[in-house]
Order: C-alpha cells, then structure tokens, then sequence
C-alpha cells in the first residue's frame, strides 16, 4: 500500500471513466506529435534540400514551381531556357557559382537529372560503390532510388519521357550505371544523375564537339554559345550579399527568364500550410483541454462519493496533505497515461502512414525519431493533470472528519 | 487510561454541550449510553482527536488530546487508536487486505501482511484477504472494519454505534467479538451507542442526556 497504489486502486475501480479520459487525452496528444514529427522533419528537409543554393534561374512561371521543380525534384519544369542565355547569366560577376539542371527524363518514377558534377558535391554526396558519370549516357544513381530500383553498378536502363511511370521510353538509347551514392538524407537519394549531353542525346540531339573551339562553362565538352541547346534551369550561389538585391532584379528583367529565391518560396510554402497546421493544432488543444476537464468533473465527483473514505483514511493517522497529494497522484497516473499512450499513437500513426502511402518515402517522413518537442509535450500533459487534480485535492485536503462521520 | 473532566463542546451554531466527568481504567471497557441528540458522537470523536475545540480536558494514555498538534493528532491518532463505526466505511476500491494494510500505511508503521493475515484467521475471515468489499457480506464486512482497528494494535477501540442496526442474535456476537478482541489485544474498548441491549455485557461509564 502506497499513495501511488491507492491512487491507481481508485482508477482501477472505474474502468470506463478511466478508459474514457485516457483516450480523449491520448487522441489530443498524438494529433500534436504527428503535426510535431512531420513539420520538424519537412523543414529538416526543406532546409537540407536547399542548402547551397541561393537563388533559381528557369523558364518564366511561377516561381514556386520553379523551387518545387529544380530544388526539391516534385514538380514539374516551367519550360527550358536557351544555354547562350544561361552561360550569359552565369558569367555575371555576382554569380559565383552556377549548376546546370536538365530534367524532363525519369526512369520508373524516378528523375534522371542532366548536371554537372558539383550538383552532387552541394549535398556532400559520396560514392558506396562505382564511380561517378564521366561519360555520355553513365549514370550514378541515389541510394533510395537504386534501393528501390534495384540497380546495381552495370545494370542498364531506358529513360522515359516525362515523370511519371508510363511515359513514352526513349528507347534508342541505354543508359548504363557506373555508381551507387551512400544516403545522404536528401532529395539526391531519390534521383539519378547523369550529365546534360546524355539528356539531350536521348532527345535524339547530338551532343557537340569542342575540338578547336572554346568549350560552354556550364555544359563541359560542349561548345560555348549554343542557342539550338537547352537546360531546364540553373542553381546559382551569390558571390557577395549585394546580389540579394540586383541578381533577382537583373534576371527578372529578361524577358524570358525568371529568378526565384528558394528561402523566399518555401517560407511561402509553410505559412500556406501553416494555416492547416494550425487548425489541427487548435483541433488538438482542444481536445486536450476537454479531458482535462474532464479529469477535473471525474476527479471532483468522486470526491463527494469518497467523503467517507477520506475520513476513514484521516481516522487512521493519514495527514491532510497526504490526501491532498494522493488526490494529486490520481490525475498525474491519468495524464501521464493518457500522453504515454498519445506519443505511441502518434508514432503508431505516422509509421501507418509510411507503410501505407506509396510515395511517402520519397517525403523523407520517418516515424522512429523523437524531438524534444515531444518531451515539452508529456510535461505539459503532466501539469495539465496537476492542475485539473488541484481543486478535487483541497476538497480531500479539506475534509472535515467529525462532520462527515457524524452524517451531519 | 481515558480521563474526561469538565469537558463542554460549543456546535458552530451556538448551543454548548457539556460532558459529565468520568474515568475509564486501562484494559477496563466502558459505554457511552445516550439517545440521539445527546452528543455521544461528539463526545468519542473528541477522546478520539476526530474533533477539536473543547472547553475542559480530555485525556487518553496521560496526552491531553488539546496538547496535540494537528500533525502530532494525526499521529497520535493513526497509533493510538482503532475505529469502528455503525456503516463498515471500507474502502471499495481497495481489497480486505490493501484495506487492513492502509492502516499502518496511513499510521507510518511497517506493513506486515502475515499481520493482516493472522488478523483475518481470528476473525474468521481466512480465505478473504484478496476479496472485494462488494463481495462480502455484511457481517463479513463488520469483521474487516475490526480487523483493520486491531492491526495497528491500539490502546484504545473507539466503536460508534456498532450494533445498533443488528437484530439481537447478531448484537450479541459483534459486542462479544469486539470485547474479546479487544481484551487479547490489551486495548481499552469504548462504545458509544444508545443501543440499551448492551447495558448487560458492558458497564455503563457514562449517560449522556440529550440537551433539549
């Protein structure tokens, strides 16, 4: 017998009210940690994905599609742009860096990108085995994608027009995979990558010749100042922070080109999203306050039943605070319950989710990593017990032995 | 053992009510007659440090109860004290023996469930120790509330009307139980009752008069 046991004894006692506000609280919590774990993670990735790059050059559009395509590999192209007009932009003094994208082709739902090797260098990516594209048509492919794919160092492949599964193969030309990356927790997983020729040589477009001319800075081994050639968009680093300002404004300025910043996107991203995050959120709180109300009407009722109990338990030497902190007791054993149960929930659910939804993988969501969040969450939900036990705890501090146990 | 002298209670509205003396030996036992209304509960939840604010002294084993602390009642009250009372008062979410044991528990005394065990056996209750309350009867109620005043081995038994809801049959045998425990424990029993049955098995110590 301890106060731990009695509270838990009286708990046990009522099984359905117990049950009851377990669950209500439970629900709360998990809807909170799913919203914790999949926000957290999303901008873990976002963050990782865009890392490096400072602003996007492409075909005219909007310029969300433009981040979504060129950064994070989801959407589709807003067109392509002229490779004269991208090496002008990339000649700009305030460029000083930046990476061809040539996309449009994917092999079984996965996008073979056309790039230069400094793409893969942007992630710290690094060879698991083989080596990397060197010539026409090699391939080094990401490790969720050749996981899922099953490809091997060898193994060849037709790319097919478009993203999706059954897009029109481009069948005279095999692409052949020379390397596998090690994971790097980012979109580069899920893509593979070649260089831009073989791209436009599965479009039946002849690669060029740089022997006596001056070779493209951001196409190597094709030559410089080609307008019949295209990319789809280039990844620009700034040189200075001036370019903040005038590289946006410059290139906007073209009639056919336009630049979006991918910290300027996103952050547009997530406060559209953030209204839906916020009403589960409200939704979930609520959820919350009512089992602890609901704790509290339980608990206080109870109180007017236990009248005799809490006069016995003082006939017998219990002080007034230890029915104070047993009452106490019983709503933390409750919260604590409830928010126990509401964390697996919500890793319960989210792993449901992965398993169940194709494509979540390519979200990068997993549902075995804990935030601290989650721990704020769980103490939040024990004081929330606390203090819905406070007011049914001074009733059992206050109990008047004599005038109970006379029947008065 | 129990000294009451020139012992008055004033009720928060207003009427007073005064003890006569009386005295009540170690190992003795002794009724508190009186119909209701005429402050019995009053008077043995005083002795038993349940009620405080008396005008007078009221003294238990040589402490003058008013001497006490709230705490040190507390206390005293958890260690010195057993209590029966006319409804059982069991806890129900608890089993016979978390009951028993919440006795020393609430007392600040060691938990010894052979102790509660040995308890039952006397009592005739082997068998019962992981029971529910609902699940017993009234008399095997009756005999779990005993047990649970004798573990911590009390020096005085304070009874409340024990036997008044009882026909005469059953009466007997809950009085004779609780003075025979009692007598083997070497604790002082004091019954409050207006239950005139008991008046031939146990000396009248005092006779309350209702006031009004």
């Amino acid at each position: 017998m301890s106060l731990i046991t009695l509270a838990w004894s009286y708990l046990k006692a009522r099984p359905l009210t117990t049950a009851l506000n377990v669950l209500l609280l439970a629900l709360g919590v998990s809807v909170i940690t799913v919203l914790i774990l999949f926000t957290n993670q999303l901008e873990e990735k976002v963050t990782a994905n865009s890392k490096g790059v400072d602003l996007v050059v492409g075909a005219k559009g909007s310029p969300m599609q433009l981040i979504l395509c060129s950064v994070f590999h989801v959407d589709f192209p807003t067109g392509n742009i002229n490779l004269k007009e991208a090496e002008r932009i990339s000649r700009h003094p305030m460029v000083k860096k930046a990476i061809p994208l040539a996309l449009g082709d994917s092999y079984m739902g996965f996008r073979i990108v056309g790039t230069r090797r400094d793409y893969a260098t942007l992630y710290n990516a690094e060879l698991a085995e083989g080596a990397w594209w060197d010539n026409h048509l090699e391939v080094t492919v990401g490790a969720t994608a050749a996981q899922q794919l099953k490809l091997k160092v060898g193994s060849e492949l037709v790319s097919a027009h478009g993203l999706t599964e059954n897009g029109d193969e481009h069948e005279a030309h095999h692409y052949k995979v020379v390397g596998i990356l090690k994971p790097s927790h980012t979109v580069l997983d899920q893509l593979l990558l070649t260089n831009v020729q073989s791209i436009w040589l599965a479009h039946d477009l002849a690669a060029g010749d740089t022997t006596g001319v001056i070779a493209s800075t951001l196409v190597p081994g094709h030559p410089a100042g080609d307008s019949t050639r295209e990319v789809t968009s280039l990844l620009i680093q700034y040189r200075n922070p001036l370019a903040v300002i005038q590289l946006p404004r410059f290139i906007n300025g073209q009639s056919n080109l336009q630049a979006a910043a991918p910290a300027y996107e996103t952050a547009r991203l997530f406060s559209i999203l953030g209204v839906g995050m916020d009403v589960l959120r409200a939704f979930a709180i609520v959820l919350i306050l009512i089992s602890g109300l609901s704790i509290f009407i339980v608990l206080y009722n109870s109180m007017k039943e236990r009248r005799y109990d809490l006069a016995i338990m003082r006939s017998m030497g219990a002080s007034r605070t230890k029915l104070f902190v047993a009452v106490i007791l019983e709503g933390t054993w409750l919260t604590a319950l409830g928010s126990l149960f509401g964390l697996m929930l919500g890793h319960g659910v989210l792993y449901a989710f992965t398993l169940a939804v194709t494509g979540s993988a390519a979200t990068g969501v997993q549902a075995g990593v804990y935030y601290a969040a989650e721990t704020w969450l769980l103490g939040g939900s024990l004081a929330l017990g606390i203090l819905c036990s406070l007011l049914p705890a001074l009733e059992a501090y206050r109990t008047d032995i004599h005038e109970v146990l006379a029947g008065n | 053992m129990i000294r009451v002298s020139q012992t008055s209670y004033q009720y928060p509205g207003g009427t007073r009510i005064a003890f006569p003396d009386f005295h009540i030996p170690r190992g003795n036992h002794g009724l508190l007659l009186g119909n209701s209304g005429s402050g019995k509960t009053t008077l043995i939840h005083l002795i038993g440090g349940l009620l405080r604010g008396q005008q007078g002294k009221v003294e238990v084993g040589g402490v003058d109860m008013a001497s006490l602390t709230e705490q040190g009642l507390d206390q005293y009250r958890g260690r010195h004290f057993g209590f029966v009372f006319q409804k059982n008062h069991l806890i129900q979410a608890l089993t016979v023996e978390q009951n028993l044991l919440a006795a020393p528990f609430f007392a600040g005394l060691p938990q010894n469930s052979e102790n509660a065990e040995a308890l039952l056996q006397e009592l005739g209750l082997e068998g019962k120790r992981q029971a529910r309350i609902r699940e017993l009867s009234h008399g095997q109620a009756q005999r779990v509330a005993i047990a649970r005043a004798l573990i911590n081995k009390p020096t005085v038994i304070l009874a409340d009307e024990p036997t008044s809801a009882l026909d005469d049959k059953n009466c007997d045998k809950v009085i004779r139980l609780l003075m025979e425990a009692s007598t083997n424990h070497g604790a002082t029993l004091v019954v409050a009752t207006h239950d005139q049955r008991l008046k031939s098995v146990m000396p009248v110590s005092v006779e309350l008069v209702a006031s009004g």
